[in-house]
């Protein structure tokens, strides 16, 4: 049997006294398509950040492809292979939209200080090679010819993109996309939808799936996990999931707690 | 991309070079005096010093108020650098050899004030903003309190313990036309470090640090890379000025010069270099011009810095690097090359390189 | 008692009063900071506005006939003004627009220009501060204690406690505890924001202009840069208290007028000669960058994370 890319045990942390993700249990295989869900704080976002480094879990571990990544900082991370993009979108917003990518190329470039200081010929060789696959890079998104643009003056669904671009560029193994079809209008995530396809198809990488768009949600997803107030309350397929009680009951209400919570925990 | 920066680098250095020119005419013919060569220097030292503050305050966006006890730690390692080898009769002598003397020296003085800036950075950068410009201020203070101290560099020693002297008899050996070069390359090499992958994440970790870490950017790394490369330029100012002015006193080093060419790099812009060697011009030549108004320069600059503040935050050339080669093709009436054409160009030059490889 | 004894109690007392100065001063940096995030480098000149306020005042009102001490309450106008000033000429208007880099360069181009308009105004040498107060020297069995160290000290505390019961209980202090905790929701509630700002300028340089009157008490002397190290070394204070936190404030001051008056009188001794009192800023610095490094939000200070 394959390792899966990733496998997050009994995965959890605390504030404090107060437990915002209890419990998470998670297996991704190589090309899979995962989808997040829960009802606002539910702690979808904190299982991004132990997921990626920015917190560190107080209980259980997560793996990639076998390794564990526990005590990795964010950056150490994001190399080994987890990506991920940011709910508030965060570019850098005033450098161009190639040099955006080219950043995240970060571990391909092989030159050194000095070269760089002297501009040795490996200084020209890396940055041509680099500037290629970000050029290549922004085509499969349609942003090429907005290549030395301002991100900051992208529209909001480009920006999206660009930042999937971005984290793409990492080399990574393992996708978290935080609400990428948020803010946008339904042509946009049609848009998006197929982005998602091409990328799943050219670079067979898996994918986890923070998002409200239900239909996007249902549309796209292998697999689903749902959770409320930091514990897992179902997982299945899509199917399975929209007709789950306990689901229903979480987005719905049925609970007198509801609302108990807000945002700033997930720290929206 | 390599042939239009080469274009430009010889265009750069042919407009260096024609500068130059008239710098050896003007001083061997004797228009300049003495006092306006003195000025030269000063500008020279001012340029070196505010684009290497430039890089922590602009390109990393992190206020630093030690950039002068880091050209204090050069100016001083220096000094004593040339007085020993002057002492065991090592390269002295007109010319050549006192030349080497303070280049050695000088590239010492910059080496030291780096390994100052790694021991100063990892500690301070792990704070940021208001915070960061405290701790590097105190930093500075200690380093010019210790330097004021120390025997050998002319204090009175710490168990004294109260300011000592200024360090006298350091050969005046910094000659212009050296200085001109010593500067020259200072700016090239900053130019070229932060048009790299090294610059882009510094620049990158300015607009968003916690997006540049979800970059795989080892952020700590790269903000002292940025600390450590002010320091090491701000050591080269050091030890040109040493060399120049021919005595040193800590007092000299303070966190008021540092804020003088935080001033500089504000004036000229937070992010870009030629603005950094227009403001360094400006503010080192003007108050020479404006001798009657001495007493009211640093009340003209608050005012100014102010005024800047309030409608231009950023700085008056922003992030804008002026260009000759844009110029030039300005002047000619070419368009700017876009980033078609660049590729364009790429492709080309690889398709040649292919046929000669099939040839 | 052994004169040791006598000697240490003395420099205790020492001690207490110039940090109570730096706790006055701190006070301001750590209300403005907590506020609008911004180092006000400026509030260290606001003590030397003051002592030239002093300076100039009191002459004036000796000769129209009137008790000193209404000269403290001209200083304290003056300051309050001069504070006002500055942040509704500058500090509005860059914060409205700017990064908080801009306006902490703002801030340090403040502290520039009060300096040297004062040093065109007045001149760079030293001019001396008369006399307010004098308070008889009080003999406790050996030991001599000045007059206008237990002033200093009385004078401190009491505004401090004032201050507390000020920011605790009346209705302005709370509205400034709430915009400091939150603008936009203190917005909502219907506080006004820019009036609680402005107050907190005008009480931070009102604060600022006691200090003043305070340490030239004890050192009767006005210069231009007066106030730019006692500043410094009062936002030391602050940092070291944690900032933003007002108790936090007083004790950070009380510490390290401790530390400081300590240091120059012991640290010959404890270290062998090796550093002497010429380091006492060198190690208020070195205390600065201490806490800085192991508690960066101060001994009372709130730890904040950024959020993602």
């Amino acid at each position: 049997m394959n390792t899966p890319v990733l496998e997050a045990k009994h995965l959890g942390i605390a504030f404090g006294g107060l437990k915002a993700v209890d419990d998470f249990n998670i297996t991704i295989n190589e090309g899979e398509l995962v989808g997040l869900i829960g009802p606002n704080g539910a702690g979808k976002t904190t299982v991004f950040n132990l997921l990626t480094g920015v917190y560190q879990p107080t209980e259980g571990a997560f793996f990639l492809n076998g390794d564990k990544m526990n005590g990795k900082k964010m950056h150490e991370v994001v190399r080994a292979g987890i990506a991920r993009t940011f709910q508030n979108i965060r570019l850098f917003k005033s450098m161009t939209v190639l040099e955006n990518v080219m950043v995240a190329f970060e571990m391909n470039y092989k030159y050194k200080l000095a070269d760089a200081f002297f501009r040795a010929p490996r200084y020209w060789k890396d940055e041509e090679e680099i500037k290629e696959k970000a050029i290549d890079l922004l085509r499969i998104f349609n942003l090429e010819s907005k290549a030395d643009y301002i991100a900051n003056n992208l529209p909001y669904g480009q920006q999206r993109k660009l930042e999937i671009a971005r984290a793409l560029a990492t080399g990574m193994k393992l996708l978290l996309l935080d609400e990428p079809a948020a803010g946008m209008n339904p042509t946009e995530t049609a848009e998006l939808l197929s982005c998602i396809n091409v990328i799943r198809e050219r670079f067979g990488i898996a994918i986890l799936l923070i998002e409200h768009d239900m239909s996007l949600v249902m549309k796209i997803c292998e697999r689903i996990v749902v959770i409320d107030y930091g514990v897992t309350i179902a997982r299945g397929l899509p199917k399975e999931i929209a007709e789950n009680p306990k689901v229903i009951a979480a987005y719905l209400g049925a609970d007198d707690e509801m609302d108990v919570e807000d945002d700033t925990k997930e720290g929206a | 991309m390599k042939k239009l920066s080469m274009k430009s680098t010889i265009i750069n250095f042919v407009v260096l070079f024609i500068v130059f020119g008239i710098l050896i005419v003007l001083c061997e013919t004797g228009i300049l005096s003495n006092y306006i060569k003195g000025i030269l220097m000063v500008c020279c030292i001012s340029i070196i010093m505010a684009c290497s503050q430039n890089i922590t305050v602009g390109y990393l966006g992190q206020i630093a108020l030690g950039g002068a006890g880091f050209m204090g730690i050069g100016a001083y390692t220096a000094a004593m650098i040339t007085k020993a080898m002057a002492s065991a009769n090592i390269l002295v002598g007109d010319g050549a050899p006192d030349t080497l003397r303070f280049l050695i020296a000088t590239l010492a003085g910059g080496i030291l004030a780096a390994i100052f800036g790694v021991l100063v950075g990892i500690p301070a950068l792990r704070l940021r903003g208001d915070y960061l410009a405290i701790i590097t201020l105190g930093f500075g203070e200690i380093i010019r309190v210790v330097i004021q101290n120390l025997k050998f560099l002319g204090g009175k020693g710490f168990s004294e313990g109260s300011a000592g002297q200024a360090l006298v008899g350091i050969n005046r050996i910094a000659n212009l036309y050296v200085v001109f070069w010593v500067m020259v390359v200072s700016v090239a090499l900053m130019f070229t470090f932060i048009r790299s992958k090294y610059g882009r994440a510094i620049i990158a970790i300015r607009n968003d640090d916690i997006a540049a870490s979800a970059s795989g950017l080892n952020v700590t790394f790269y903000k002292v890379l940025a600390f450590t490369v002010s320091s090491f330029f701000a050591g080269i100012a050091g030890g040109v000025f040493a060399h120049y002015i021919g005595s040193l006193s800590a007092a000299s080093f303070g966190w008021l010069k540092s804020t003088e060419y935080v001033i500089m790099v504000v004036f000229g812009g937070m992010g870009s270099l030629t603005g950094s060697v227009i403001a360094a011009i400006s503010l080192s030549a003007l108050p020479e011009a404006l001798r009657e108004f001495s007493n009211y320069r640093m009340l003209a600059y608050s005012v100014a810095l102010i005024i800047v503040m309030v409608y231009k935050p950023t700085g008056l050339l922003g992030t804008y690097e002026i260009s000759v080669t844009r110029l030039l093709n300005r002047i000619m009436g070419k368009k700017e090359p876009s980033l078609h054409a660049i590729k364009a160009e790429v492709e080309a030059s690889k398709a040649s390189e292919e046929d000669k490889e099939v040839q | 008692m052994p004169d040791q004894i006598v000697t240490f109690i003395l420099q205790v007392l020492n001690g207490l009063k110039i940090g109570s100065v730096y706790a006055l001063v701190a006070l301001g940096y750590t209300m403005v900071y907590g506020i609008i995030k911004l180092i006000n480098f400026a509030h260290g000149d606001f003590i030397m506005v003051g002592s030239y306020a002093l300076l100039y005042t009191m002459p004036i009102m000796v000769s129209l006939g009137m008790p000193a001490w209404i000269a403290v309450v001209m200083a304290i106008a003056i300051c309050v003004l001069v504070g006002i000033t500055v942040e509704k000429v500058a500090y509005k208007p860059v914060r409205k627009k700017g990064t908080n880099m801009s306006a902490l360069i703002t801030a340090i181009a403040m502290s520039l220009f009060l300096e040297n308009l004062a040093q065109t105004i007045f001149g760079a040498a030293p001019k001396p501060v008369g006399t307010i107060f004098t308070f008889p020297d009080m003999i406790i069995g050996k030991v001599k204690v000045n007059g206008n160290t237990i002033l200093t000290i009385i004078i401190g505390v009491s505004v401090m406690i004032a201050l507390q019961f000020f920011v605790r209980k009346t209705r302005l202090g709370k509205s400034m505890r709430a915009v400091s905790e939150d603008g936009q929701a203190a917005i909502l509630m219907g506080i006004n924001k820019n009036r609680t700002i402005t107050m907190t300028f005008a009480i931070g340089s009102g604060l600022a202009a006691v200090a003043s009157l305070m340490y030239c008490a004890s050192y009767p002397q006005a210069t231009p840069t007066i106030g730019a190290m006692l500043g410094l070394k009062a936002f030391v204070a602050a940092v070291l208290g944690g900032i933003g936190s007002i108790p936090g404030a007083m004790l950070g001051g009380i510490v390290i007028g401790l530390v400081e008056s300590l240091s120059k009188a012991y640290i010959g001794d404890l270290t062998g000669g090796v550093i002497t009192s010429a380091f006492s800023d060198a190690i208020v610095f070195g205390i600065l960058i201490v806490v800085l490094l192991v508690k960066p939000s101060g001994i009372l200070g709130k730890n904040i994370g950024e959020k993602v």
